[in-house]
Formats: structure tokens, sequence, C-alpha cells
């Protein structure tokens, strides 16, 4: 039981992700699968969180460890993890994955952005954003086009 | 009854509660047809995952998150939908058997692959042991800002930001190629009898819309010291632009926020990014290492007072550098966001003129 909620996060995180990769592959609609590639990414980050996480910790900005907060958060900390880390005081989570993800989620929305400028140029060619339907009208153009080039 | 583990806490619950939510609406998204509903879910999901990233210690994220996911996304996917139109296709069953095998693969493994990675919160894990408590004990010293994630993004791996920065430049210009600055036609002036329908929402909008600006203002320059920066803030500013799109149209937007100024200020905003590390390179440190932002010569005549702290003189050129690189990334981003909208808005106007002839 201990290990299944210890690891809880992980195996959820991949059902999110299984659910954009799920849309991606599922789903015609080039829209729609934007917004399947856009779940898979922000799953990406969520794992990326959680192995960031520090039990007892807080968030990586510095607090005075004299001040009354300080004391507040220094003592929240599990004695038996002290006792195992040798750590005293206030606790962090740790930075680097919250700097990579923070990033990650800003260039998310521009390339999402791109994406869906192309669905947009996608329609206006040809009328749908269905994949299905854009194969058939790309196939029925290049075999009219065929003879006279 | 079960027997809870003694690491079992209120954190946890909350957790495992915002995890289930997430799941159900990912659940709802994959079967929704309807485009409207997925990216409304879609907006929630962010929302939802930005509570998450709170619970799991991440403040900066989950603003970006918050800010990115249920703000700028939603109103790029919804520009995206009103030139597109339509619901996706119910697709045949048979069709999804096959994804549905291979997501089940993929799943199944990566679970079995995160079964030997260490337990949620371990302080000695790989990840948390070496680099990350590395930055988190040296920020003090080498920085010395209080938000480690600021000084991590601008300072240490200042490089990597200015990678990213480009790419979201790079991302700005590829959509403006496709879709244009704006509107090809001039625009025609609203109806008079609009503005009158709309009298709330305009007197709201132009009391929120200040404030928005300047709420910007702030995450930006508290950044250093709190969650904020200048990836939050410029998508802010952006937002606040884009509201004043929203409530008073297009064509008084381009008016007050042209798109020439736009796409202008996305290249400013990497070229003062840029131009710090060249800056520092020409003090003989290396490229955007702020410690030698400021000439030997000018950093003697800074007295240390200036950052409250005497001992602290010596951080006078990261501080400066953070804060410079931070507005190159505001000035970049929110213009990047408004020349985006732009080109979505504008081929709305183009799409309805083009049905119209039809």
């Amino acid at each position: 039981m201990s290990f299944i909620l210890s690891h809880l996060n992980y195996i959820a995180v991949t059902a999110l992700m299984m659910a954009g990769l799920f849309i991606v592959f599922s789903s015609g609609n080039l829209i729609k699968r934007m917004i399947g590639l856009a779940i898979f990414q922000t799953s990406t980050g969520l794992f990326y969180i959680s192995l960031g996480k520090v039990s007892g910790g807080t968030a990586a900005i510095a607090v005075d460890a004299a001040s009354p907060e300080g004391k507040a958060l220094a003592a929240q900390v599990d004695p038996a993890y002290i006792a195992q880390y040798g750590v005293d005081g206030v606790v962090y989570s740790n930075p680097l994955p919250h700097v990579l993800i923070l990033t990650a989620i800003v260039v998310g929305v521009a390339t999402l952005a791109v994406g869906l400028a192309i669905a947009v140029r996608v329609r206006e060619a040809f009328g749908t954003v269905e994949a299905d339907e854009i194969e058939v009208l790309s196939r029925v153009e290049s075999t009219q086009q065929g003879p006279q080039a | 009854m079960i027997a809870l583990p003694p690491s079992f806490d209120a954190n946890l619950a909350i957790d495992i509660g915002l995890l289930l939510m997430l799941l159900a609406i990912a659940g709802a998204i994959v079967r929704t047809r309807s485009l409207l509903a997925a990216i409304i879910l879609f907006s929630i999901y962010s929302l939802v995952s930005a509570v998450w990233l709170v619970v799991m210690d991440a403040a900066d994220v989950a603003f970006t998150e918050a800010v990115v996911g249920a703000g700028v996304s939603t109103i790029v996917l919804l520009g995206a939908i009103l030139l597109t139109r339509g619901e996706a296709e119910k697709p045949d069953w048979r069709r999804l058997i096959a994804p549905a095998l291979v997501c089940m693969l993929v799943g199944g493994l990566l679970v079995y692959a995160a079964m030997g990675l260490p337990a949620l919160g371990d302080a000695a894990s790989p990840a948390n042991a070496y680099v990350g408590r590395a930055y988190l004990q040296q920020t003090p010293n080498d920085i010395g800002i209080p938000n480690v994630v600021t000084a991590v993004l601008s300072s240490y791996r200042g490089f990597d930001t200015l990678g990213e920065t480009t790419v979201i430049f790079a991302a700005g210009v590829g959509v403006a190629l496709m879709l244009g600055f704006g509107p090809r036609a001039s625009l025609a002036p609203p109806p008079a009898s609009v503005g009158d329908q709309h009298v709330v929402l305009r007197v709201a909008a132009k009391l929120l819309i200040p404030l928005i600006a300047l709420y910007a203002l702030y995450v930006q320059f508290h950044g250093d010291l709190g969650a904020g920066g200048g990836f939050q803030a410029g998508v802010i500013m952006a937002a606040a632009i884009i509201l004043h799109a929203l409530v008073f149209g297009l064509r008084e937007t381009m008016a007050a926020v042209p798109p020439k100024v736009a796409r202008s200020v996305a290249a400013l905003g990497v070229l003062l990014f840029a131009g710090v590390g060249v800056v520092c390179l020409m003090n003989g440190g290396g490229f955007l290492d702020y410690d030698y932002l400021f000439a030997p010569s000018v950093e003697k005549q800074i007295p240390g007072w200036l950052l409250g702290d005497p001992d602290h003189a010596h951080h006078w050129g990261q501080h400066f550098g953070i804060l410079t690189i931070e507005f190159g990334v505001l000035l970049t981003v929110s213009a990047v966001m408004v020349t985006i909208f732009y080109g979505f808005a504008g081929r709305t106007v183009d799409v309805a003129r083009d049905e119209a002839r039809r």
C-alpha cells in the first residue's frame, strides 16, 4: 500500500500521458490532435515536477530560517526525515525541474499556436481539418493534376 | 479499513484528489466530440494542474500554467476553431482498437519502468541530491536573490533561457508567416449600436486593463523575490492587450498597439537578452556571466547600500543582469503572444468576409 501511494503520481501521470497519446492517434480532427498533444506535453511536465518534490519541503524561495515563517516551515519537516538525511531548518523542493518545465510551458503554447496556424491553413486549402477527408481530397487533386503535369 | 502509512498526510490526500480530477477531465476530453467542449475542458485541466503544481511546491510553474494553459492556450484554440469550425467526426470503433492497444502497451511499459523510480518526495534521489541541492546551497552566495527558480532560470542556465526565448520568437514569426500580421483588408468601423450593448463590459474592461498591466509589471519586478518573472509577466501583459481587443474590437487595439510595434518589440526582447550576454563578454567574463556586467571601474562606484545590504554589493551585476534579461523575456513573450493573437483574429475577419462573398 505504501509503495503504491509513493508511486501513485507516476502511474497517474502515465495515464494522463496515454490519454493524450490516444487522442493524437485516434482523432482525425487536427484541432483535437493538438489538444491531445498539449495534454501529452503537460503530463510530461507533471512527471518532472513529481520527481523534484521533496517531502516536507516548500517552494524554492529562500526563507530566513530565524524568522517566524522560517521556524514554522522548519517545524513542518518530519523529524524522522531530518534524522535520515541530516538536513536542519527549512527544506526546499528541487528547483531544477521547475525551471525546465516553466520555460517548456511557454514554449509549448507558442508551438501549439504554430500547429493551429498550420491547421487553419489546411482548412483554407481543403475546407476541412479532418485528416481522412484531407487524404481523400489530396489524392483526388493529385490524380486530376497528374496527366496535365 | 486500510491502514495508512505514516507518510500519508493532507498533502498526499489533496494530491490524489487532484490527480483523480485530472484523470476524469482527460477522460472527458477523450470522449467528447464537440471541439468547444474539448477546449473548455482543456482550460479546466490546466487550471486543476496549476493547483496540483502548488501542492508539489512548484509555485512558479503553477503561476505559468495558470496564465498560459488556462488563459492564452484557450484563446489560441478558440481562435483556431472559429477559423476551422465544425465538430470532430465520430471515428469508427474498429479504428480505435490499434491506438488503444499501442497506448496500453506503452503505458504498461512506462508504469513498469516507473516502479523503479525513487518514491515521491525522496530527498536522496539522484534528481534531488546533486545538482538541485547545489543550486539551492550556492544561490545565496553566487546570485544573492531569494527565488532560486529565477536564479537558475536567468543566471545559472541563462543560455538555456535565451534559447527558449528565441524559440518563442521563432514560433511567433512562424505564425505570422502562415496567418499574416493581422487582417489583410482594412477593418470596417464597428456599427455604432454595438458599443451600447456592451457598456458594462467596456466600463469593467477599462477599469481592469490598467490593473492587469500593472500586475504584470509587479510580477516582472517581483520575480527575484517571489514567484514570478518575465515569462509569466509577458503572458499577463499580453492578456491585457487581448482583453482590450475582445471588448473594444481588433481595430481599436491595432491602433493602440500596431502589429508593426508588436513584431519589433518581439525582436527587441531577444536582442536585449543576447546584448546583455555580449556586454558580459566584452568585460572579460563568459557569455551571460552577469558578474562581469559592469566593468570593475564602474562597479567600484556603486555604493553597497543600494542593495540594502553592504555585504551583497558584489551581487550588483547579477541583480541588474537578471532584471534586464527578464525584461527582454517580458518584451518577447508579450509581443509574440499579441502577434499570434493578431494572426488568428485577423484571419477571422477574412474568413467571415470570404464566407459572406460565397
